[in-house]
């Protein structure tokens, strides 16, 4: 059985059907990317998974249970991590608070202060800038302490709405190393991308959202050397 | 000089008042983003709590504060729940606002009918004696020292509830974006109960010190502090805690001094005049958050 499996879904804001029956699966230990253009509904299905917006129809089921009623702040508990779009960190808060605030939902002392470790390690930047106010940080090192932020709820499974937006091609390259290790460490990871090429270039499976459905899906590698997805989404 | 000191002194008192309402509107605003214009007749509500309990059940004074807290506190909690919540996600701003106007009125209606139109002489709860200073020159009343006492550990308390506890950072949190506080957990109907609970109890505790200094009440008598209040609160930069602190302290003295050295009369209209001072030289106010932030 997949760890998460998203079926048929179908979300609207308003009048405007923005989902039509999306339905895609994560097992475990993968990593998925979600690619396609503007608007094809790539944020809107992250955001139904983790309980930001609600399905009319259609169900999400995480490790066995249905997830698609439950609120938001509850998901996070059950072990899925979204890191957002445009990275969203408390920009008034310190770096530190920040990454406090990523394990709200956890009680031990001692079990945090072991995840803040791992992520210090992982990102040595954020240690160095620890009592900075996190609005100062650069948007590569906002981008970190996103990833950080979400990698301290211990999630079994990490969201990622374009993780690469508004970044240099360098730290582009730095932030799909960080994925690739996260993935390696046993999170997996479901990764939405306008960055196609590399999206597809680390991930091991892959769905192309168009106007709220799926119309394409396969390995990676092989959506890699369609010659649709290089026409429409690859710039080749 | 020692009616300046004095003036400056009673400034303070009623600075310190103002601040402590303030700092509802400013946490409510933060975090709800509403104004809520039913939070000066809270005031209104304990005021009237405290003076029942004391005259008609007999009750201590302490017990009777304690309850003004409880059930202001309570009754913010249901205000919330029942007639802004619903509203949240509303199209359109203005719904929430003019909903907080007319729990305003409910409340003074309610209260006009509960115990009539005319003044009540509020009790006296805090003893405390009048300090001498100077060899007689200036005297300082024991509800000023008691007033200004409460206000700086209020503030103290909050700050570091803020700063320090895990509601508090889940409060930052829900201020600055609610949709990635959830992410990490908080629940934010929740956050925003706790805040509108704190603002409430304040209010009590506010309408205690306003009460005891100017001891008349009215069902009308929350109205004016309030808006003072809002006034204080946009002055120091609306959401911003030091900011709603600093504000009602400096526009308490504002309007002593206006008093005393200006017109009894205008004293109100030169507390909102320095507002569109302010507003016009500085628009997010004091303290408020207009920080660089990079994209």
């Amino acid at each position: 059985m997949a760890m998460l499996e998203v079926k048929d879904i179908h979300v609207y804001y308003g009048m405007i059907h923005a989902l039509k029956g999306v339905s895609f699966e994560v097992n475990q230990g993968e990593v998925i990317a979600l690619i396609g253009a503007n608007g094809a509904g790539k944020t809107t299905t992250l955001h139904t998974v983790t309980g930001l917006l609600r399905a009319k129809r259609g169900s999400i089921t995480f490790e066995g249970q249905d997830i698609s009623r439950i609120p938001a702040h509850k998901i996070v508990q059950m072990g899925i991590a979204h890191v957002p779009e445009g990275r969203r960190v408390f920009s008034q808060l310190s770096v530190f608070d920040n990454l406090k605030m990523g394990a709200f939902t956890r009680k031990d002392k001692q079990e945090i202060a072991e995840s803040l470790e791992i992520v210090y390690r992982r990102f040595p930047r954020l240690e160095e800038r620890k009592n900075q106010r996190a609005g100062t940080l650069s948007g590569g090192e906002q981008q970190m302490l996103a990833m950080g932020r979400a990698l301290m709820s211990r999630p079994r499974l990490i969201v990622m709405d374009e993780p690469s937006m508004g970044l240099s091609p360098i730290l582009v390259n730095e932030i799909f190393d960080i994925i690739k290790v996260v993935s390696e460490s046993g999170t997996t990871v479901l990764l939405v991308e306008q960055n196609a090429k590399k999206a597809l270039s680390i991930a091991d499976r892959a769905y192309v959202l168009e106007t709220g459905s799926v119309t394409m899906e396969g390995r990676a590698s092989d959506l890699l050397n369609d010659e649709k997805v290089q026409k429409a989404y690859l710039g080749e | 000089m020692m009616s300046f000191i004095s003036y400056l002194i009673s400034g303070i008192n009623l600075g310190s008042v103002y601040a402590i309402i303030a700092l509802g509107y400013t946490m409510v605003y933060g975090i709800a983003k509403m104004l809520n214009f039913a939070h000066g007749d809270v005031i209104m509500v304990g005021a009237f709590v405290i003076l029942t309990a004391i005259t008609k059940a007999g009750l201590a004074p302490w017990m009777s504060v304690l309850l003004a807290i409880v059930i202001c506190t309570l009754m913010g909690i249901t205000i919330e729940a029942i007639a802004y919540r619903p509203l949240r996600k509303a199209a359109s701003p203005l719904a929430v606002l003019i909903t907080a106007i007319g729990v305003s009125y409910l409340l003074q209606n309610l209260a006009l009918l509960l115990f009539g139109a005319d003044a009540k002489s509020f009790v006296t709860i805090i003893n405390v004696p009048n300090v001498s200073l100077f060899g007689g020159q200036l005297t300082i009343k024991g509800i000023t020292i008691v007033t200004i006492i409460v206000s700086a550990i209020i503030m103290t308390v909050l700050t570091l509830f803020v700063k320090r506890t895990k509601p508090g950072r889940a409060m930052q949190a829900v201020s600055e974006d609610k949709d990635a506080a959830q992410l990490m957990g908080v629940n934010v109907n929740t956050t925003i109960s706790l805040t509108f609970a704190i603002g409430s109890g304040l209010a009590a505790i506010a309408g205690l010190l306003l009460c005891s200094a100017y001891p008349t009440l009215t069902p009308y008598t929350g109205s004016m502090p309030g808006i003072k209040a809002f006034v204080a609160a946009v002055f120091g930069g609306i959401g911003s805690i030091p900011g709603a602190m600093v504000g009602g302290i400096l526009l308490g003295i504002i309007e002593i001094f206006g008093r005393a050295y200006i017109s009894t009369q205008i004293a109100d209209a030169i507390c909102f005049a320095v507002l569109i001072i302010v507003l016009l030289v500085k628009p997010t106010g004091l303290f408020g958050k207009n920080v660089q932030e990079k994209v």
